[in-house]
């Protein structure tokens, strides 16, 4: 019985604790020291109004834009239902998707091959980023659809890649929405 | 993979090795009561605490009331989570409106947070409310982990210790594994991962305008979608204690893989540390207590040469392609469906291996979509015991199973009754460890096959079809009954069925194997010192080391390589062989 | 009394193949659950295979399932045929014993004096018989009158007659042995039916053979595993269900008893068995099967300094003159004093004076008349020699001194003083010399360390175990002797109770303790030793205190009954391993051979490239069978066992029983494969 008593005190008092303290705590902390980061690192347009997080990524299916990775979560994007695919590596399902996908890619851009990003989905559905050799795949493509110059866009995906962090550690990506956002800002120039 | 992957992989590794031994050492003073450079501020609370609840600190428990503290303590921590998740609607901090979870997702959901599983059958940002992530779902991160620790100190107290029927007290070692260990790293981790972008705060959900409006089809009808939801919350306080306490419960469905919950490469770095940093030094700490640290260290390195060799294998089968895939892909990079970018192949078969290797559960990257090979990496992790540094505390009291084993059918061959570290292992010691090593296959095989045999409730959850189907109900009965909580995600296992039985297989892999764990320390506890000579078997060479990794494998292995060879291995060759399901 | 018996000795082969039928009673089997999961297998497949037989089916393959019958059954044959042998051999062991216990008779003799004939199997404990010459003695017991010279080879092997007298430790006779000379009254110790032959006949027959600690948790282990496999089999055919795969009972069966550790399971008794029987092959007759394991595990060994680590004897190895005295004349006069003591001692002096100083042993009748020899007595504590109006003295130096003070007033001389340390100090034990109560100088009667003892003493120490030297002589002469013999640590002027004590503050520090014994006075710390082994020559208190009793007498024995508690052990982890480590062949035969037909992927795994699924599955249970047989003789002959370092040990070991049991099955089963098939069987 006395552990009944003890066990119920010690679940109470590591619940105000650690249930309500810590993350108060943290978040208090969090929104002195890094209030843009703990906000989820939002971007906002000219208007000030919300278009998105640096972190989370978007559909892009128009001609103008370098498209994301598919993406598995809700209708695609949906920031609120992340998801894999969970598709596995037999799937008949996955494999006529990404032969689908390959295809429509694949007549974009017929002298190369498709990047393996841009034909799987990411692991949270969310992926922000593509990979360098993705966003080299789509140059053709968006510049004919904007009517500028491969070197120069290459000039605006190199300022969007990011190599290594450290030189170390992770892959060099490109972030898709700020891509886009850039060359949108571009264009309106 | 290239050479940065295979760079990033080694620089991981050593830097957990430096790590082990401060770790060891600081966890060895907190268990041992020691002064800490955390007394000025922590004592203080510490005896608050005893003060408050009526613990005697001073007190000392033989084994069956140390368990029964521990499973008094966690009954209320599962009825305290399970009340606040079917309150959620009347509880503060609830900005999206969440109403309460079924019964049966609630049952899972708190057995799965108290055994330190962390399985979840629901999304967090579409199912949880701030207030139930943190007041439940955190506060069980700290304290299921500081239960494993407990029990891991009793079970190398009872190793240590001759002649007593004492274990330690464990609302002490409870208190101070939480107080002295898991919340002062939490709190700096997360605010490290706050730096990285991971979000902490209590707004609703944040409304996007698109920049570039889609058309969906849904329901045959067509939608012109323009805005974009973004899920928000207190992630980084839970993330850091989900991470150190091998909980793995993510915050969102996608875990650790969401870019709110792991946005950069070092943030992800520092996750897989946080992983294995308690685990891997609890063997520096079982060398110290036993003052045996040779031993502590052939432990070590066995759990290491475990964790490597998952981890080239997996990164071997994730590196190559999928031969069902159309020639137009460029597949050099190999298999990233379910994998992020910014990670790569390398950085998610290294936290797959990780997260597996110790009961974490955390995910980075999709298993359910690995290759065939690679999801088995994980899977068998899982099913050699959770050993491969395991969860906080599991993972050593699994392994001082394994050695116990291993103790006494090598160490017959030196031509002494078997002992281990002074003791003699003896038929009780023997009847616990082998009920231990039976209760883990029999909960597996035993749900999966009760499954599979089930066409309604069993298989219409399976996502996937053939030999992955198979994968996926076996990964979640060896994911709950490990207390991992990864998943083959495909299967729905929100139904009746699979949260009551994953349900149960958490509680007995956790309960059922926590009990003949305390009888066996207790056990030892009593003996007499036996003096180990040259004519003892050595458990701190390499010799011991190679011999306990051979007992974790043919234990392991020998009892899941059949049904292995019905999921994995032959759906490896199915798809080498060109076929879809 | 042929101790060794050959492993194909043919009378116990049939015997043996009988029994392992007679051992297929499910009573007896379910004393081996491993072997109890086989026979059930067997039948269940018998009852499989009848139904094939009345009601074939299209898919009925009655060449293999037959076989698969037939061989199930054999692999249980062969598991109780290996336990038949190794009782069989004991049996033969007992059989011989027997022998010895053929029916006799007794003089009993009463209250009244007078005798009456009984058999000797009404006698009971304080009963006291008459046995004259040419008798057997009828039961245990201890001689409370005459002295007698006994042949006791029925139980030794030794055919050398012994002398049994009454008092002091050579009382204790046993029950079967023949008395060759004079009579003697003897107090029975042993009701009928419970003597030491007896005893030993019940155990080296298995009879009373208890499950031993170690054997037990092995068993657990083994139960343990069996029910894991048993798990892993029976999930197998819902997934095989799953998979468009099912499977038959036979080959689900089959892979269950290829899995279940049937290797160590159908051999772990026979282990046992054959462990006592080497002990009884080496004359050493255990209570217990607990004690041979406590042998195995010893750290510390008491070992009495003389006749384990010296000769019996001292040896003469030098004379010492005092100051004016010729070495000669000593060596003459001390000569002169031994010429009548046949004790080693007198005689190595006699030796020693001849072979250095050339002087040739007189004859006693050379002397001539008016001489006189002084025999050793406990009063005086001297020998020697009158004649020619000279009194030649030699004894011990307190009796010398006193000796020669009674005469005239003499004191020790530093001289002598300082020339018996230095003798003391290297380990010998001087004896002084008098003529006409004038001291001569000291002989130095050197204790010989036996060959070969420090080689076994640095063994041992590889092996971990501790020596300890026990001895009456003074700690400077036992330091000299235990540096020479190379023991760890010795125990000087060791009375009982200092043993007593030795052997408890070594078992505190947690050591098991093995010595041996003979003497009453040995028999509380024999009771209290982990391993006591009392000498057969020694008295019925010492005997019953000790675990063991070794019938040669022989104290180095201790020795081998550490080996043999080590190989027994041994035995059992090196089979068990060697029976886990097969399963891995054994998966690689049969996995793929299951599913082949709904996946024809799975050959891939098919690495030994057996033939048929059939001949693959078959292979690994004839295989799993066969190993039985072939490992009978390394069960009952128990693993080589060479002294070294436990890492040395358990790396070799590993690399035999490990390593091989990995790689062995592949070959056996590919072997097998190959013979079935050209044979049609598969």
């Amino acid at each position: 019985m006395k552990n009944l008593v003890t066990s119920i005190l010690i679940v109470l008092i590591f619940t105000v604790l650690l249930g309500i303290g810590y993350p108060f705590a943290v978040t208090g902390l969090a929104q002195i020291l890094f209030p843009e980061k703990a906000n989820g690192s939002l971007i906002r347009n000219e208007k000030g109004e919300l278009v998105g997080s640096e972190l989370i990524g978007q559909t892009f299916t128009g001609e103008k834009y370098f498209h994301s990775r598919p993406s598995a979560a809700g209708n695609g994007y949906d920031a609120s239902a992340s998801s894999g695919s969970n598709l596995g590596p037999t799937s008949a399902k996955l494999i006529d998707r990404v032969e689908a996908d390959a295809e429509t890619l694949q007549s974009e851009n017929p002298s190369q091959k498709v990047p393996i990003d841009l034909v799987t989905t990411s692991g949270s559905g969310l992926d922000p980023h593509i990979s360098p050799e993705a966003a080299e795949f789509q140059i053709l493509r968006v510049a004919k659809a904007r009517n500028i110059s491969e070197t120069d866009l290459r000039k605006t995906v190199a300022k969007f890649t990011e190599g290594r962090q450290f030189g170390i550690f992770g892959e060099p990506h490109v972030n898709v929405l700020l891509l886009n956002l850039e060359l949108d800002k571009l264009n309106n120039k | 993979m290239n050479t940065f992957g295979w760079l990033q992989i080694v620089i991981y590794l050593v830097v957990l090795g430096l790590l082990t031994k401060p770790v060891g050492i600081y966890l060895t003073k907190v268990y041992g009561g020691e002064k800490t450079f955390l007394d000025f501020i922590m004592r203080p609370v510490e005896n608050l605490i005893y003060k408050l609840t009526g613990v005697d600190a001073k007190a000392e428990m033989n084994w069956k009331t140390y368990g029964i503290a521990m499973l008094f303590f966690s009954l209320v921590s599962s009825l305290a989570v399970y009340a606040i998740q079917r309150l959620q609607g009347f509880l503060p901090l609830n900005p999206q409106d969440f109403s309460a979870p079924s019964e049966h997702l609630s049952f899972n959901t708190a057995v799965s947070f108290v055994t330190n599983t962390n399985w979840q059958s629901y999304g967090g940002e579409a199912t949880m409310s701030y207030f139930t992530q943190m007041s439940a779902l955190t506060v069980q991160n700290f304290v299921s982990a500081a239960v494993g620790m407990s029990l891991a100190i009793a079970f190398i107290r009872g190793i240590a210790r001759f002649e007593t029927q004492n274990l330690g007290n464990f609302w002490v070692d409870l208190v101070r594994g939480t107080l002295y260990v898991l919340l002062p790293l939490s709190l700096i981790f997360a605010l490290f991962f706050v730096s990285q972008g991971v979000v902490q705060n209590f707004k609703a959900y944040d409304t996007a305008n698109l920049v570039e409006a889609q058309t969906i089809e849904k329901d045959g009808e067509k939608q012109i979608v323009e805005t974009q939801t973004i899920a928000q919350g207190a992630t980084a306080s839970q993330l850091s204690i989900k991470m150190l306490g091998t909980n793995g419960g993510g915050f969102f469905n996608a875990n650790s893989a969401h870019p709110f919950e792991n946005p950069t490469p070092f943030s992800n770095f520092i996750q897989m540390l946080l992983i294995l940093i308690i685990p891997a030094g609890f063997t520096c700490t079982l060398g110290r207590m036993t003052r045996s640290q040779g031993h502590g260290w052939a432990v070590f390195g066995a759990m290491m040469i475990l964790l490597i060799v998952g981890i080239v294998i997996a990164a071997q089968a994730e590196s190559s392609a999928n031969p069902l895939y159309p020639a137009a892909v460029n597949q050099s990079v190999g298999n990233m469906e379910g994998k992020e970018t910014r990670f790569g192949i390398a950085n998610s078969v290294l936290f797959a291996a990780v997260t597996t290797g110790a009961s974490c559960g955390a995910v980075n990257a999709m298993h359910d979509s690995f290759t065939p090979i690679g999801g088995m990496v994980p899977l068998v992790n899982i099913l050699l015991g959770e050993v491969i540094f395991g969860g906080v505390g599991a993972g050593m009291y699994g392994i001082l199973i394994f050695i116990i084993l291993t103790v006494f059918i090598a160490g017959l061959m030196v031509g002494r009754t078997p002992e281990y570290l002074g003791k003699k292992i003896e038929a009780y010691d023997v009847q616990m460890a082998m009920l231990y090593a039976l209760i883990f296959p029999l909960i597996i095989l035993g749900l999966t096959a009760v499954s599979v045999m089930m066409p309604e409730t069993g298989l219409n959850s399976l996502y996937n079809q053939g030999a992955h189907g198979l994968s996926e109900i076996l990964y979640a009965f060896t994911s709950a009954t490990g207390n991992n909580g990864s998943a083959f995600a495909g299967l729905n296992a929100n139904t009746v069925w699979y949260n009551s039985a994953l349900g149960f297989a958490m509680l007995f892999g956790r309960f059922f194997m926590i009990i003949p764990v305390l009888a066996i320390a207790g056990n030892l506890a009593q003996k007499k010192y036996v003096p180990p000579s040259t004519g003892t078997f050595p458990v701190n060479t390499p010799l011991f080391t190679v011999l306990l990794i051979g007992i974790i494998i043919i234990v392991g292995a020998l009892t899941f390589f059949p049904v292995l060879s019905l999921g994995g291995i032959v759906e490896h060759l199915q798809m080498l062989d060109g076929k879809t399901f | 009394m042929n101790k060794t018996i050959s492993i194909w000795d043919k009378q116990i082969i049939s015997q043996a193949l009988g029994d392992a039928f007679r051992k297929l009673n499910p009573r007896t089997m379910m004393k081996n659950p491993v072997m109890f999961v086989v026979e059930i297998g067997a039948v269940l497949v018998t009852i499989q295979l009848l139904r094939s037989l009345i009601l074939p089916t299209e898919t009925t393959n009655l060449l293999f399932e037959t076989q698969i019958t037939l061989w199930l059954w054999f692999t249980v044959l062969f598991a109780n045929f290996a336990e038949a042998m190794a009782e069989g051999r004991g049996k033969a062991q007992a059989d011989t014993l027997r022998k010895a216990k053929t029916e006799t008779t007794a003089n009993l003799l009463k209250e009244n004096g007078e005798t009456e004939i009984v058999g000797a199997n009404t006698l009971k404990k304080g009963d006291v018989v008459i046995v004259s010459a040419g008798e057997f003695i009828p039961g245990d017991g201890e001689i409370i009158e005459g002295v007698a010279s006994v042949d006791e080879s029925a139980i030794t092997g030794e055919s050398a007659p012994v002398i049994r007298e009454s008092g002091g430790d050579r009382s204790a006779v046993t029950g079967g042995t023949r008395v060759l000379s004079d009579q003697i009254k003897v107090r029975i110790t042993a009701n009928a039916g419970e003597s030491f032959i007896d005893k030993m006949i019940a155990l080296v027959e298995g009879a009373e053979r208890q499950k031993t600690p170690n054997e037990i948790a092995l068993n657990i282990l083994l139960c343990g595993l069996t029910i894991i496999f048993l798990l892993a089999v029976v999930t197998l055919q819902p997934f095989a269900v799953y998979s468009n795969a099912p499977q038959t009972n036979f080959v689900l069966i089959s892979l269950l008893i290829c899995l279940i550790p049937t290797t160590i399971g159908g051999l772990l008794s026979a282990i046992g068995i054959a462990g006592m029987d080497r002990l009884v092959q080496h004359n050493v007759l255990a209570m217990s099967g607990r004690a041979v394991e406590a042998a195995g595990d010893v750290n510390t060994l008491l070992l009495d300094k003389t006749g384990t680590i010296t000769l019996g004897n001292r040896q003469a190895a030098e004379f010492i003159p005092f100051a004016g005295v010729e070495e000669t004349t000593l060596a003459d006069a001390a000569q002169l004093s031994s010429l009548a003591d046949e004790t080693p001692e007198g005689r190595s002096i006699v030796v020693l004076a001849k072979e250095k100083y050339g002087l040739r042993g007189r004859e006693i009748n050379e002397l001539g008349a008016g001489h006189e020899f002084v025999p050793f007595t406990a009063q005086t504590r001297m020998s020697g020699l009158n004649f020619n109006g000279r009194e030649i003295r030699k004894g011990a130096v307190d009796a010398i001194e006193k000796y020669v003070a009674n005469g005239n007033g003499y004191k020790a001389s530093p001289e002598l003083r300082e020339t018996v340390e230095r003798i003391a100090k290297m380990g010998g034990t001087p004896l002084v010399v008098a003529d006409n109560r004038k001291p001569l100088g000291v002989i130095y009667l050197k204790d010989i360390v036996k060959g070969g003892m420090k080689e076994r003493f640095d063994q041992l120490r590889a092996m971990g175990i501790k020596t300890v030297m026990i001895t009456g002589d003074n700690p400077l002469t036992a330091a000299s002797i235990a540096k020479e013999a190379g023991v760890d640590d010795f125990l000087a002027e060791a009375t009982p109770e200092d043993k007593m004590a030795l052997i408890k503050r070594e078992q505190a520090d947690g050591k098991l303790v093995a010595m041996t014994g003979d003497g009453t006075n040995d028999a509380p710390a024999l009771a209290q030793a982990d391993v006591g082994v009392a000498m057969n020559t020694g008295t019925q208190a010492a005997k019953e205190a000790g675990n063991m009793v070794d019938l040669d007498s022989n104290p180095t024995k201790l020795i081998e009954i550490v080996a043999i508690g080590k190989q027994l052990l041994m035995t059992r982890g090196a089979l068990t391993t060697f029976s886990i480590a097969n399963d891995v062949a054994k998966y690689f035969a049969i996995i793929p051979a299951m599913f082949l037909v709904a996946f024809p992927q799975l050959q891939a795994l098919n690495i030994m490239n057996l033939k048929s699924p059939e001949s693959a599955i078959l292979s690994a249970v004839i295989f799993n069978a066969l190993v039985i047989i072939a490992l009978i003789p390394l069960a009952l002959r128990g693993v080589k066992y060479k002294p070294m370092t436990a890492s040395k040990l358990l790396q070799r070991n590993l690399l035999i029983y490990g390593v091989g049991g990995l790689i062995v099955p592949f070959v056996g089963i590919k072997l097998i494969d190959l013979i079935i098939t050209v044979l049609g069987f598969a």
